[in-house]
């Protein structure tokens, strides 16, 4: 019973590091109908501009305190993705107002290398680390109950915080801000948004934003777990099926979504896995994709698709 | 007609032509549309009914000709410009925000007028909590107005046709426009909801005194509430005057009943 509680734990907190990826993802989509191919890209590109940060920062200024040169590093990271989201805004999405969904998932398919590419020109490609100081020693919960206890990391449980955290500002922004609900407009009908006075492009540039922190805060957290590399950008693939999950529109979708494949792929690598020889981690979260998309194609939580006729 | 005043004219069109490539939609239009009336709009299919009024609004730029609203000239405006003057619109085919309830669609008309921070709003501080209270109490009013109180938090998308339509009204309203541009507001209603609709539209016009320019395809409605009409065909103007006279002039008849007639 520990070891399912354990492996059942530590599920969770890979499903909640997916459910960030996702986030970023449903959060573009939502206000401008854009699959965001890049969002993986963002992360790496987030992920890469921390850690070098964190480290160019103490040597030019010469801070020595980590907990000051990472804050610096974080905003500085912060300000990158802004201007980013900007550039994405001014040199790519302007020009395609109005056109068809897959031209803009070609686009951001082509803003993915060129961010992979950039991000390693301007930060290098070495593996980096972000250590942001959380604790990397295990601690033992529920000792009265189990022998032994059940063995939880420290770090995993304050980056279940901070996503938590940053998730409930997510949605106190959407549901209770005029601007949160010029998103919701923005992404319902844009001509309609427009008629009500409603700035398309500095929306699209506040959600690309949002996005950017997001892949931001994915990324230190994924780079302080496994360190900056190039494989970070592969991440956004093992969110796609949390996305189609969840819903693409469900901002709760893609948390839920992405617990439920994070503790899927766990349990069944640890108890179905010694039947078949193992693997399943890899190919799990993409079956149980197919069977959603065959069965629910809208995804746990996301809009029904209703056409009068 | 009630006694309401006239005043003066408050938006002028003049020479308007727009070509998409070599289709000529919109040839040589003028007219104007003076202070608190209710101005029509009508014509067959394809007369150019909505391309004037997209013309008005922004969303198209004309190819020729200007237009002049409270003095001032322009040449090319964009939706958002438009908005911020104080002309307001709705849609031919609903564009309301599916996904959100009625009370945030209306809500969101009011984006313009919402002046306080973000963070202030997020956080429900001090200024920004009242101002969200003010606002909507004005929704609340509109709602009250448009009698559709039973629906305040229902997904837009989950209503019927006709209450959509006053949705989109709302929405519209919620701006407080000195100018609401309606493109068909009664298309595809019931003789019982076109009725209501046509009271909202009297009532806006008398009690707000919001000067309204309406397309319309059903003839007796239109004659019924407005004070004066334009006649489009296949782009061209064919007549323009007080209900009366339009629906004596020889060109509107021929256009509307064929040339038999």
């Amino acid at each position: 019973m520990a070891f399912f509680l354990e492996t059942l734990i530590g599920g969770l907190m890979a499903g909640m590091l997916y459910s960030l990826v996702a986030l970023g993802f449903v959060l573009i989509y939502k206000a401008s109908g854009v699959f965001n191919f890049a969002q993986g890209a963002m992360v790496l590109f987030a992920a890469l501009a921390m850690a070098r940060f964190a480290e160019w920062i103490p040597a030019w200024t010469g801070i020595d305190n980590a907990i000051v040169a990472n804050l610096l590093a974080f905003v500085a990271a912060g300000v990158v993705m802004f201007l980013v989201a900007w550039a994405i805004e001014f040199l790519v999405l302007r020009h395609l107002v109005n056109q068809e969904g897959a031209t803009l998932l070609m686009a951001t398919l082509g803003i993915t290398y060129f961010m992979e590419g950039l991000g390693q020109s301007l930060f290098g490609s070495d593996v980096y680390k972000i250590d942001v100081g959380m604790p990397k020693d295990p601690m033992f919960a529920l000792e009265s109950i189990f022998q032994g206890g059940i063995l939880i990391n420290k770090e995993d449980v304050i980056a279940a915080a901070i996503a938590a955290a940053l998730v409930a500002a997510l949605s106190v922004f959407f549901q209770k801000t005029a601007t949160g609900r010029a998103l919701r407009a923005v992404a319902d009908d844009h001509q309609a948004a427009q008629s009500i006075g409603i700035p398309l492009n500095r929306i699209w540039v506040i959600v690309w934003c949002v996005a950017g922190v997001v892949a931001l805060v994915a990324g230190m957290i994924w780079g302080s777990k496994l360190g900056v590399q190039f494989s970070l950008a592969t991440v956004a693939l093992r969110a796609l099926p949390v996305v189609i999950l969840g819903g693409l529109t469900s901002v709760p979708g893609a948390i839920i979504g992405g617990l439920i494949i994070g503790v899927g792929e766990k349990l069944s690598e640890v108890y179905l896995g010694p039947f078949v020889g193992g693997g399943i981690e890899i190919w799990f979260a993409y079956v149980l994709a197919l069977v959603f998309l065959l069965f629910r194609p809208q995804g746990l939580f996301g809009e029904k698709i209703i056409d009068r006729v | 007609m009630s006694t309401k005043k006239i005043g003066d004219v408050i938006l002028d069109v003049k020479n308007i032509s727009l070509r998409f490539g070599g289709v000529k939609a919109l040839t040589d239009i003028s007219f104007n549309v003076r202070e608190h009336e209710i101005r029509s709009i009508i014509g067959p299919n394809g007369a150019g009914k909505s391309s004037m009024l997209n013309c008005i609004n922004g969303v198209y730029t004309p190819s020729e000709g200007s237009i002049t609203f409270r003095g001032k000239t322009f040449d090319h405006m964009n939706s958002r410009q438009v908005a911020e003057m104080g002309v307001a619109r709705t849609f031919q085919n609903l564009a309301l925000f599916k996904g959100m309830s009625v009370l945030d669609n209306i809500m969101s008309g009011r984006n313009l007028k919402i002046k306080s921070n973000l963070l202030l709003q997020a956080l429900r501080i001090g200024p920004a909590e009242r101002e969200e209270i003010r606002h909507r109490e004005f929704v609340e009013r509109i709602i009250d107005f448009l009698e559709i109180q039973a629906f305040r938090k229902t997904p837009v998308g989950q209503l019927p046709y006709g209450l959509q339509k006053r949705v989109d009204l709302g929405r519209a309203l919620a701006m407080e426009p000195q100018v609401l541009l309606l493109d068909e507001p009664m298309a595809g209603m019931n003789v019982e909801e076109k009725q209501d609709m046509c009271r909202f539209i009297l009532d806006v016009n008398d009690e707000f005194g919001t000067t309204i320019v309406l397309i319309e395809h059903d003839m007796g409605v239109v004659m019924d509430i407005s004070d004066r009409v334009v006649v489009l065909d296949y782009g061209k103007k064919i007549g323009d005057g007080a209900p009366d006279e339009v629906r004596n002039n020889e060109d509107v008849i021929r256009a509307y009943l064929g040339a038999g007639h």
